[in-house]
């Protein structure tokens, strides 16, 4: 980690915690959102960015342009959202969120660690924006296109492959879900990354045993990760993913010729318990009654040590 | 007298490969089918196995264009498009990669039946954003492939040929110039592919029995300037044929139809092609007749766009047949 390129001085606990309180505040002026994902991520989101990746300052502007087009040969202009995360330098390490309807947790943890301006959040999912509800290429933080699910750890072997030809020291780092263990084509590239030696890619992943329709186990249960990984010939290492010393540890695990893929056991309920109301639809929390927005606006707001968030209640709610 | 060359994609691609060290060569387990075993026991280095694995392949390969990498992803058309469309999507025609797609066996050039045959790749590949579509007719195409593919600016899907290949064409590939190969004006025929060697075959009967063929061959179909192919239509009497190694949906029958209707030409188009259906396995030259793709099918749309007999029989086309094309051709196989 190199400390001269961090751009504030919290620590990665209170980036975790401020990830979560503007997920928080933006859920509740929205009316819902991804709330869970901010529960169960922030550790981990937190630790990458102010711990772990080594990053560039960020070559774009903090508060984010409007959409400008979809890369065509008429558009050259076009660029991606990668420049957030800092240049695409030898040295450095680069990050693809797998999972890009994590965006909202992604986006805040862009502004927590001051790669992004606060302003960037108000434009989520707003027409013209380029701050996307699924985080598109162009996105604040994103470089590739994963909403659909299963294909970011794919490219970044891709990546990985090829940065490791040209000698670059730099790292390729996917953030990953479990939900994504369903898609074939994640056992294709780890079985891929394994055979062609490709160790200069790490993931961690998002354990959280949820996904759109429920408990993944209700869903499709997908058994033992960890097992099903080192089978296909990857290194996966299980840590709590609310401890950020197992990560730090983890992290450091010897896997020379194999991918390193971090299991981050987590709570879709970590820092918002209220949100266990909701279980099993957690995906995205759309309220569903003004009595059950205040309600959360309350408790929420009490579990983070916050004043409830002001959303233009009327009178007496 | 035709000349027959044999494999002319395994020198072709050793030889663009070696010139480019930012090339590199992709197999997803049909090496030698594709004629990349060769190159993979010569040149190990600029060689990625991907194993049967296309949906992982097509992203890995994006993850590569985007390391600066010029993947060649090599396997038969249909597993470039049907399995790991969402990846082909996503990864490589959306963010614009340099990723060369080179599909073997195109359409019924295969005996392997529905799974292997690729009859609406072109629809759907020209249906892509940021696609470019070439399609290889004659061994000297097959030998320029590479090179033209690679000077795309970004994602470029290529029928290629394989094995024994005629040598029709004495000039490579000029990516966005159409062959012009006879300049009549009675009926334009529109050919690409394999189904140009069947028109060479039925305009010489056609010739015989006085119809002013004008015959242009396609190798890109995508970017495709309606401009020249406007002139073309305006410049015949009685209107235009198509014939295609594919579904009459999507491919170059659509194009032509596109640009007719787009422009007004008011002009008669018959599509020949795969009839809204699929084939089986079987031998080319059974196919081709079975499904009329051929030189006899070529002659009766020709004879619907004139709305005219013209008393060709199958021994005209025969006494027709370009000596040895065929002669050294076995049935493709796997």
């Amino acid at each position: 980690m190199l400390d001269t390129l961090r751009r504030n001085d919290k620590s990665t606990e209170e980036v975790a915690l401020g990830i979560r309180r503007r997920v928080f505040e933006h859920a509740m002026r929205n009316n819902g959102g991804y709330l869970s994902q901010a529960c169960s991520a922030a550790e981990q989101l937190a630790w990458l960015y102010n711990e772990e990746l080594s990053l560039g300052a960020p070559t774009l502007p903090m508060i984010p342009k409007p959409f400008g087009g979809v890369p065509s040969a008429d558009n050259p202009e076009y660029h991606t959202g990668a420049g957030y995360n800092g240049p695409a330098a030898p040295e450095f390490d680069r990050l693809f969120i797998a999972p890009a309807h994590y965006a909202l947790v992604a986006y805040a943890t862009l502004i927590e660690v001051g790669r992004m301006a606060p302003e960037g959040l108000e434009m989520f999912n707003r027409d013209g924006s380029s701050v996307e509800m699924i985080g598109a290429e162009h996105s604040p933080g994103m470089e590739v296109h994963n909403g659909t699910l299963g294909i970011g750890f794919s490219t970044a072997a891709g990546l990985a492959w090829g940065r490791k030809r040209r000698g670059e020291p730099g790292r390729t780092w996917v953030y990953m879900s479990d939900g994504e263990v369903q898609e074939g084509q994640t056992w294709e590239a780890i079985a891929a990354a394994a055979h062609h030696r490709i160790d200069n890619l790490y993931a961690i992943m998002d354990v959280n045993r949820q996904q759109c329709d429920g408990a993944m186990r209700s869903v499709m249960d997908v058994g033992d990760i960890g097992a099903k990984i080192e089978a296909f010939g990857g290194v996966a290492v299980w840590v709590d993913g609310h401890d950020l010393d197992q990560m730090r540890a983890a992290v450091k695990t010897p896997h020379r010729g194999k991918p390193l893929i971090i299991l981050a056991n987590s709570s879709p309920f970590r820092g918002m318990p209220t949100l266990q109301l909701r279980f099993p639809r957690l995906h995205y929390v759309r309220f569903k009654s003004e009595a059950e927005r205040a309600r959360m606006n309350r408790d929420i707001a009490r579990s983070l040590g916050v004043s409830p968030v002001d959303y233009g209640q009327t009178g007496g709610k | 007298m035709v000349e027959m060359v044999s494999r002319p994609y395994e020198r072709a691609f050793e030889k663009h490969a070696l010139a480019n060290p930012d090339v590199l060569c992709l197999s997803a387990d049909l090496t030698s089918s594709c004629e990349i075993d060769r190159f993979r026991d010569t040149h190990p280095e600029q060689f990625l196995s991907l194993g049967m694995a296309e949906q992982n392949m097509m992203s890995f390969a994006g993850g590569l264009g985007l390391a600066g990498f010029r993947p060649f992803i090599h396997t038969f058309g249909v597993f470039l498009y049907r399995r790991p469309y969402d990846q082909l999507m996503a990864s490589v025609a959306y963010p614009r990669r340099k990723v060369r797609l080179m599909g073997f066996l195109p359409g019924i050039t295969t005996p392997g039946g529905m799974t292997h045959q690729a009859i609406e790749d072109i629809s759907v590949m020209r249906s892509i954003p940021n696609m470019t579509v070439l399609e290889t007719g004659d061994a000297t195409e097959v030998e320029s492939i590479c090179e033209a593919a690679d000077s795309i600016d970004g994602p470029v899907y290529c029928r290629v040929l394989r094995g024994s290949v005629p040598r029709l064409f004495d000039t490579p590939i000029q990516v966005g110039r159409m062959r012009e190969l006879a300049l009549g004006d009675d009926v334009l025929i529109v050919t690409s592919g394999i189904t140009t060697e069947e028109a060479l075959r039925a305009r010489a009967a056609l010739e015989g029995a006085g119809v002013s063929v004008r015959h242009l061959h396609l190798n890109t179909i995508k970017p495709f300037d309606a401009a020249a192919m406007l002139d073309h239509i305006g410049s015949v009497r009685h209107g235009v044929v198509t014939l295609e190694n594919h579904v009459t949906e999507g491919g170059i029958g659509s194009l032509l139809a596109e640009i007719m209707a787009d422009n007004g030409t008011g002009k008669r188009l018959v599509r020949l092609g795969l009839k809204d259906t699929y084939a089986h396995g079987g031998s080319r030259p059974y196919l081709m007749k079975h499904y009329g793709l051929d030189a006899t099918a070529l002659v009766a749309g020709v004879e619907r766009v004139m709305g005219a007999a013209l008393d060709i029989g199958e021994a005209d086309l025969a006494a027709a047949r370009i000596e040895a094309v065929h002669s050294t051709v076995k049935a493709e196989g796997l």
